[in-house]
C-alpha cells in the first residue's frame, strides 16, 4: 500500500535573495512498508519528523531524496497527484483550519465535488460517511458550534467521502479534550475494522497506539524502533530516552518488575496488569 | 461585543426565504439596495418598509438577532444623522442655538438617511443570514459566469468570498480572545483619544494577522489534501436550478421595484406627499 525507500526531506531556510541559507533534515533515510488494511501508528516527540513524513504520504511534500509509493504511484509524478490524494486522505491537527464548508454536510461534500463526482453520488457518499463517523444527526449544523472531537470526526468524514484506501491522521487529537480524543480514536479504529481502511495515526499519546497493528517510533528524522505495541512498550528505558511516555499500566508493571515481581514484559492495559497480578497472587 | 456583528453569519431555519435560490436572493438584495436610493418621500420608504417587513417575517430569523448587526454601524449612523441634521440648509429653521440650527430639509434628509442605512444593513443581513456562504458563492459564481469569457477569475473570487465568510466568526472569536489576553496584562483599549486608541490596537492586530496567515496556510494545505484544484472539473453537491418559488420571487421582486420606480417618478413629477 505505502512503501518508502530512503525517504529524505530537508527544510530549507532561504535568505532574502532566495539563496539557501541553511538546511534542516526533517526526515532522514526512512524505509517503510505498510500493508493494506492495517492500523499503523507513528510515534515521536515534537520535531521528530513524524508530521513531515505524514505530509509525504499525501504528496503535500515530495522527498528531497528517495522515493515514496502510494499504491504503486510515485508521489513525484505530477500527473498522479490527484489520484494519490484521493487514495490517501489526510486529517490535520487543527479542526478549525481544515473545515471549508459552513454546514457540516457541505464540508463533507467538498472532497467529492473536487473529484468531479456526480451530484446524486455526492449525496450518497456524504450520508454514508457522516453515518460512519456517527455525525449524521449534525449534518445541518454549523461546524463552529461543534466540539473539537466532533469537528475532527467531520473532518474524517470529509476524507471518507473521497473513498480513500488509506487515511493519514496527523496528530488529530493534539488539540482535543480526553473525551474528544477517545471518540476520534474509536472512529478511526471502527473505520479500520469495518471498512478495511488503512489507518496511519501520527501521535505522541501512547494510549492511542496500544491497539495498533504496527508501531513506528521516530526520532530526529529516523525510524528508531518498530514492531507491535507489545514489543515497543517492553522497552521502557529506550522509550524514556526518546522522551516518550509509556502507558501508565506499562510503567507500573515495569517498576514492579524492577522491584523483583516476576511480571511479563509488554503489559499494555490496566486489565492485563490486574490479570497478571491476580495470577501472581494465586501462585504465592 | 465585536461578536455582535451578524453580517456573514448563517442562521439555520426552514423558511421560504432560506429555500430560495441564492441567485434570487443576490439579485433581490441588489435590487433592494438600488430601490432604496431611488426612493423618494414617505411613500417610497413606506413601500420599502412593507417589502422589508414582509421578507423578514418570511425568513423566520428573529428580529432581535438581525438588529444585532446594527450596533456595528451605530457610530456611522450617528455621524451621518448629526452632519445631515446640522449642516443642510433649508427654508424653515426649526431650532437654533448659536451657530447650530436645524432646518426642515436637514431633518428630513437626516431621518431618511438613517432609515436608508438601517435598511441597507438589514437587507444585506437577511441575505447572509438565510443563505449558507457556499450557496452564496455558488449563486455568485453562476450569476457572474458570463464574465469568465473576459478572463475574470469568477470561481476563485467566489471561493475567496466563501472562505472569508466562513472565517469571520472564527477570527472574531480570536480577536476577543487576544483582547482579553492583552487586557489581562494591562492593555487599555477603552480610554484615551483617537490616536491613543488606534495605537492600542497594534498589539491586537499583529497577533491577529499572524494567526490569520497561519490559518490560511493550514486551510490551503487541507484544501489541497482534499484534491482542490480550482474550478475546472468540479461538480456541485447542490447544483442550482430555478424552481417555481424562485420564479414567483422574481416576479414579486421586480414588481416591487416597478412600484418603487413609479412612486418615485410620481412623487418627483407631481410633488405629492413630498414631505
Amino acid at each position: 500500500m505505502i512503501r518508502a525507500e530512503k525517504l529524505t526531506y530537508d527544510y530549507e531556510r532561504l535568505d532574502e535573495e532566495g539563496n539557501v541559507e541553511s538546511k534542516k533534515r526533517a526526515v532522514d533515510h526512512v524505509d517503510l512498508h505498510i500493508r493494506p488494511g492495517k492500523f499503523i501508528a507513528i510515534l515521536g516527540h515534537n520535531g521528530s519528523g513524524k508530521s513531515t513524513l505524514a505530509k509525504h504520504i499525501n504528496a503535500i511534500l515530495t522527498p528531497t531524496e528517495g522515493t515514496l509509493w502510494v499504491d504503486g504511484m510515485d508521489t513525484k509524478e505530477e500527473d498522479k497527484l490527484w489520484d494519490i490524494r484521493q487514495d490517501a486522505g489526510m486529517v490535520f491537527q487543527n479542526p478549525d483550519n481544515q473545515i471549508i464548508g459552513t454546514i457540516v454536510e457541505e464540508d463533507v461534500g467538498f472532497g467529492p465535488e473536487n473529484l468531479g463526482v456526480p451530484t446524486d453520488e455526492i449525496w450518497r457518499r456524504v450520508e454514508e460517511s457522516l453515518d460512519a463517523v456517527g455525525m449524521l444527526k449534525y449534518r445541518h449544523h454549523s461546524p463552529n458550534k461543534l466540539s473539537g472531537g466532533q469537528k475532527q470526526r467531520v473532518a474524517i468524514a470529509g476524507v471518507m467521502a473521497m473513498h480513500p484506501r488509506c487515511i493519514v491522521l496527523d496528530e488529530p487529537t493534539a488539540m482535543l479534550d480526553p473525551v474528544g480524543r477517545k471518540s476520534v480514536i474509536r472512529t478511526a479504529q471502527k473505520l479500520n475494522r469495518e471498512e478495511g481502511i488503512t489507518i496511519i495515526l501520527i501521535t505522541h499519546y501512547m494510549e492511542e497506539v496500544v491497539e495498533a497493528d504496527h508501531v513506528f517510533v521516530m526520532d530526529e528524522g529516523k525510524v528508531v524502533m518498530q514492531g507491535n505495541p507489545k514489543e515497543i512498550f517492553s522497552q521502557v528505558e529506550a522509550l524514556k530516552k526518546l522522551r516518550l511516555d509509556v502507558p501508565q499500566a506499562t510503567l507500573l508493571a515495569y517498576e514492579l518488575q524492577k522491584r523483583g515481581l516476576p511480571l511479563p514484559d509488554g503489559i499494555l492495559s490496566i486489565e492485563e496488569l490486574v490479570d497478571e497480578l491476580c495470577q501472581l497472587k494465586s501462585k504465592m | 461585543m465585536i461578536r455582535d456583528i451578524t453580517l456573514g453569519q448563517y442562521y439555520p431555519a426552514k423558511s421560504t426565504i432560506h429555500q430560495l435560490d441564492p441567485r434570487v436572493k443576490l439579485v433581490t438584495t441588489v435590487v433592494f439596495i438600488i430601490s432604496l436610493f431611488i426612493a423618494k418621500g414617505i411613500l417610497g420608504y413606506a413601500i420599502a418598509t412593507v417589502f422589508l417587513a414582509m421578507v423578514i417575517r418570511m425568513s423566520k430569523v428573529p428580529f432581535g438577532y438581525m438588529t444585532k448587526g446594527l450596533k456595528a454601524i451605530l457610530m456611522i449612523l450617528m455621524l451621518t444623522v448629526i452632519f445631515n441634521l446640522f449642516l443642510i440648509d433649508g427654508d424653515i429653521v426649526l431650532w437654533r442655538f448659536g451657530f447650530l440650527r436645524i432646518t426642515d430639509k436637514g431633518l428630513r434628509t437626516a431621518v431618511f438617511m438613517a432609515i436608508r442605512l438601517i435598511y441597507l444593513i438589514l437587507g444585506s443581513s437577511i441575505m447572509t443570514l438565510t443563505t449558507t456562504p457556499n450557496d452564496l458563492t455558488d449563486g455568485l459564481e453562476k450569476l457572474l459566469g458570463p464574465l469568465k469569457k473576459l478572463h475574470v477569475p469568477v470561481h476563485e473570487i467566489a471561493m475567496m468570498m466563501s472562505i472569508a465568510l466562513r472565517f469571520i466568526p472564527i477570527l472574531l472569536e480570536e480577536t476577543d480572545k487576544i483582547m482579553k489576553a492583552q487586557i489581562a496584562r494591562g492593555a487599555d483599549f477603552e480610554t484615551g483619544n483617537l490616536i491613543q486608541k488606534a495605537k492600542a490596537m497594534v498589539p491586537l492586530l499583529v497577533p491577529l494577522f499572524i494567526s490569520a496567515f497561519r490559518r490560511a496556510n493550514d486551510l490551503a494545505m487541507a484544501m489541497e489534501a482534499r484534491c482542490y484544484h480550482g474550478g475546472d472539473g468540479r461538480t456541485k453537491m447542490k447544483p442550482l436550478h430555478y424552481e417555481h418559488r424562485d420564479r414567483v420571487a422574481y416576479v414579486v421582486v421586480w414588481g416591487y421595484f416597478l412600484v418603487m420606480a413609479v412612486s418615485a417618478w410620481a412623487v418627483s413629477f407631481y410633488g405629492i406627499m413630498m414631505l
